[in-house]
């Protein structure tokens, strides 16, 4: 009899078992149907660029350098990425542009040629023929060889070439080259720098023995200035914006924690004999950890602006909540033995906590809070880009522009290196301070 | 070892007897400890006094306004009163994507997490050979914080939750595939080779002999992620975005008149954390205690 209920027992758990290995999964499946539709998921198709991302990527790894000309005032202008910060002088331009009066020559490579004069515009293009483009009365006129590829776009009022060299684009007001070139532009030098456009080799040969460019610097000196003040990548801002971020999670997670181990002692049962008190300062730390730190974030930026110290203080309060909750439970869970061996050398309240509690816990709670240290370098960049400071900052606004994507790679590889420099940081402390190792 | 060490165990003993060595040691630890203590305070107060140099506001200018703000809002928000309940059924569908974006990061993140975990875990492992590839992997995601690959995905996908949605998820395989794999590690492996004896698969090893013995850590684990992900939804929202932190960031922009609504964001935004975060306390201590 016993045997019959036993394995009619086990028979039950058998059935039960597979009803949950099929009803997981089915379960999962009906939520993400759920979500799928409720986050029109079949819209995305629609609503997805992706000609954003191949701009993204593009921009990712090379820049491109525009040569415009106003077809009004005839005036030719070569610049990096279309912006003034990075506009040739006027008598060092690119050795791929050749002016000669009122004609332009601009090679793209491989045999691709435009060329800007009187008339108008022509581009050659190898294996097709040259595109003439003159203006006739208000439009523009456009001879090229019969049939007409789709890579040329054609209207009364412009026409655009996109080939695997270039862009070209014709208006009535100007007439504008697109040359690409892999890398990041003007990393170090930007063009009204002495030292832009020179080999690494000539760099260092000027460094170490060639005469001063700037008769007020040596010219290691002049060098380290120039990239320091770099207009187009501002690496002395960016070093500066890392240094605070860094700087509000180093803060805020060890002022959290000078903050949270009196409160913890407080909320402790086997320390805090006042059952009020105890309960208090739990729901403080439930308060502080419940209003999550973005609401924090915005009430401390509305009264101290934006800045590093807010983004420290928004971690700092956060995070007292969570470590008064965390410490208070390991200081329950010491060991009463030393506190009672101190105890009865006749050990104030103060010493017994000094001596017989705090060497117990602290292994406990430094790893916490170099684990945080770590999370917290993370949080500062996203509270970077709510209360405005760090690189937090500097990302959401390369963003924003939406053109210098080349920046927004610098900045994401430089928070992941900063993320796993406090990640190993945190590491080595952790075993140094902890196993004394 | 206990306390915070310094330098090595207790080495020969020199002077006059066992009692002046070890008040020698405990001296000098003293001291190493009142260094060490010193350049932190040191490097604190610097810390702080040049955090508040580089603020727009100084701390202690700020310090009497700090009041201002939440008054302020609560004031109108009193005035206001009879609106709030109206205002939470309005924002409700709001909190309800924000749960969801946190939800369904947390499952996909997850499931991607057993997948990597498994992967990377020494004695488990498809391909033995591959592990540090698939740690390296976790440490790379770990490592991006969800608002760059937020923001950069806003920009090519458009608004909405799905951005959101990717990012969050991004981070959690990283996150959690540390944790599952820790867990994975102290995985009895008797089970594993009871299974391969009788010829089963990779796949089916893992599941039958090795998911029962982890998952409710594992389970326990996604909860805590849960927790974290609907507090990072939130904060994505108002930075980029759909969800609660996106209608809060309006509110804030309109100003005085919709403090209001502010109120009832962060009403709801409060009672949701702590509900989870009891829910998930609660369910966590039974999984880890043993009944399932």
């Amino acid at each position: 009899m016993v045997d019959a209920s036993l394995s009619m027992d086990m028979v039950a758990r058998f059935q039960r078992r597979r009803l949950m290995a099929l009803g997981v999964p089915v379960l999962i499946l009906m939520y993400l149907s759920y979500v799928f539709i409720a986050f029109d998921v079949a819209g995305l198709a629609a609503r997805a660029r992706l000609d954003h991302a191949v701009v993204l990527l593009s921009d990712f790894v090379s820049h491109k350098t525009h040569v415009t000309r106003d077809n009004r005032s005839g005036a030719l202008s070569v610049a990096i990425e279309g912006e003034a910060k990075g506009l040739y002088p006027a008598g060092r331009l690119p050795a791929w542009v050749s002016v000669d009066g009122a004609t332009t020559r601009i090679d793209l490579g491989d045999g691709h040629m435009v060329q800007y004069d009187a008339d108008g515009a022509q581009y050659v293009v190898p294996g097709y023929g040259t595109i003439a483009i003159r203006p006739e009365g208000g439009k523009l006129v456009l001879t090229a060889p019969e049939p007409r590829p789709d890579w040329i776009n054609a209207s009364d009022t412009r026409v655009s070439v996109t080939t695997e060299a270039g862009r070209f684009a014709y208006t009535r007001s100007k007439v504008e080259t697109f040359r690409y070139a892999p890398g990041w532009e003007l990393f170090f030098f930007t063009l009204d720098s002495p030292f832009s456009g020179r080999a690494p080799g000539d760099l260092l040969a000027l460094a170490l023995w060639g005469e001063r460019v700037d008769p007020a610097l040596p010219n290691a000196m002049a060098m380290v200035r120039d990239v320091w003040t770099n207009k187009m990548w501002r690496h002395g801002d960016v070093v500066w914006a890392i240094f605070e971020t860094v700087l509000m999670a180093f803060l805020g997670t060890f002022g959290a924690a000078l903050l949270a181990l009196p409160m913890a002692f407080m909320a402790a049962s086997n320390i805090m004999p006042v059952r009020a008190l105890r309960f208090a300062f739990r729901r403080l730390f439930d308060f502080l950890r419940g209003v999550d730190g973005l609401i924090w974030t915005i009430i401390l930026s509305r009264a101290f602006g934006p800045g590093p110290m807010t983004g420290a203080l928004a971690i700092l309060i956060t995070d007292s909540g969570s470590f008064g909750k965390t410490f208070s439970e390991a200081l329950e869970n010491i060991d009463e033995k030393q506190v009672e061996g101190i105890r009865s050398t006749g050990a104030n309240g103060v010493q017994r906590a000094r001596f017989g509690v705090i060497p117990q816990v602290t292994p406990v709670l430094l790893s916490q809070v170099l684990y945080y240290l770590e999370s917290n370098t993370r949080s500062a960049t996203v509270i970077g880009a709510i209360v405005g400071g760090g690189i937090g900052l500097l990302l959401t606004q390369a963003i924003q522009t939406q053109k210098d994507w080349e920046e927004v790679a610098y900045y994401m590889l430089l928070i992941v290196l900063m993320v796993m420099a406090m990640d190993s940081v945190s590491g080595w402390l952790r075993r140094k301070l902890i196993t004394g190792g | 070892m206990v306390d915070v060490a310094f330098g090595p165990e207790p080495g020969p003993k020199r002077g006059n007897g066992p009692g002046e060595s070890y008040l020698a040691m405990v001296r000098r630890k003293r001291m190493y400890g009142g260094i060490l203590l010193a350049v932190f305070v040191a490097m604190m107060a610097a810390g702080f006094q040049l955090a508040d140099g580089r603020n727009a506001g100084g701390f202690w200018d700020g310090l009497h306004r700090l009041g201002d703000f939440p008054s302020e809002v609560l004031a109108e928000a009193w005035r206001n009163r009879a609106n709030i309940p109206g205002l939470f059924w309005q924002f409700l569908p709001s909190l309800i994507e924000t749960l969801n974006i946190a939800a369904l990061s947390t499952l996909l993140g997850g499931l991607g997490a057993m997948m990597l975990a498994l992967l990377a875990t020494r004695g488990l492992a498809r391909w033995p050979r591959l592990t540090p590839l698939f740690r390296r992997l976790m440490d790379a995601l770990r490592a991006v914080p969800e608002i760059v690959v937020a923001l950069v995905l806003i920009f090519i996908l458009g608004g909405g939750p799905i951005p959101a949605v990717i990012a969050i998820a991004l981070h959690t395989v990283g996150a959690l595939g540390k944790l599952f794999s820790e867990v994975a590690e102290n995985a009895d492996l008797k089970p594993v080779e009871g299974l391969t004896s009788v010829g089963a698969g990779w796949g089916q090893r893992m599941v039958l002999g090795v998911l029962p013995q982890v998952a409710p850590n594992w389970v326990s684990y996604a909860l805590l992620r849960f927790e974290i992900n609907v507090r990072a939804s939130a904060i994505l929202g108002f930075v980029g975005s759909g969800g609660i932190g996106y209608d809060l960031k309006l509110a804030m922009q309109w100003g005085g008149g919709k403090y209001d609504q502010v109120v009832a964001i962060f009403l709801l935004l409060f009672l949701t954390i702590v509900a989870i975060d009891r829910l998930s306390d609660h369910v966590r201590a039974r999984l880890v205690k043993g009944r399932v």
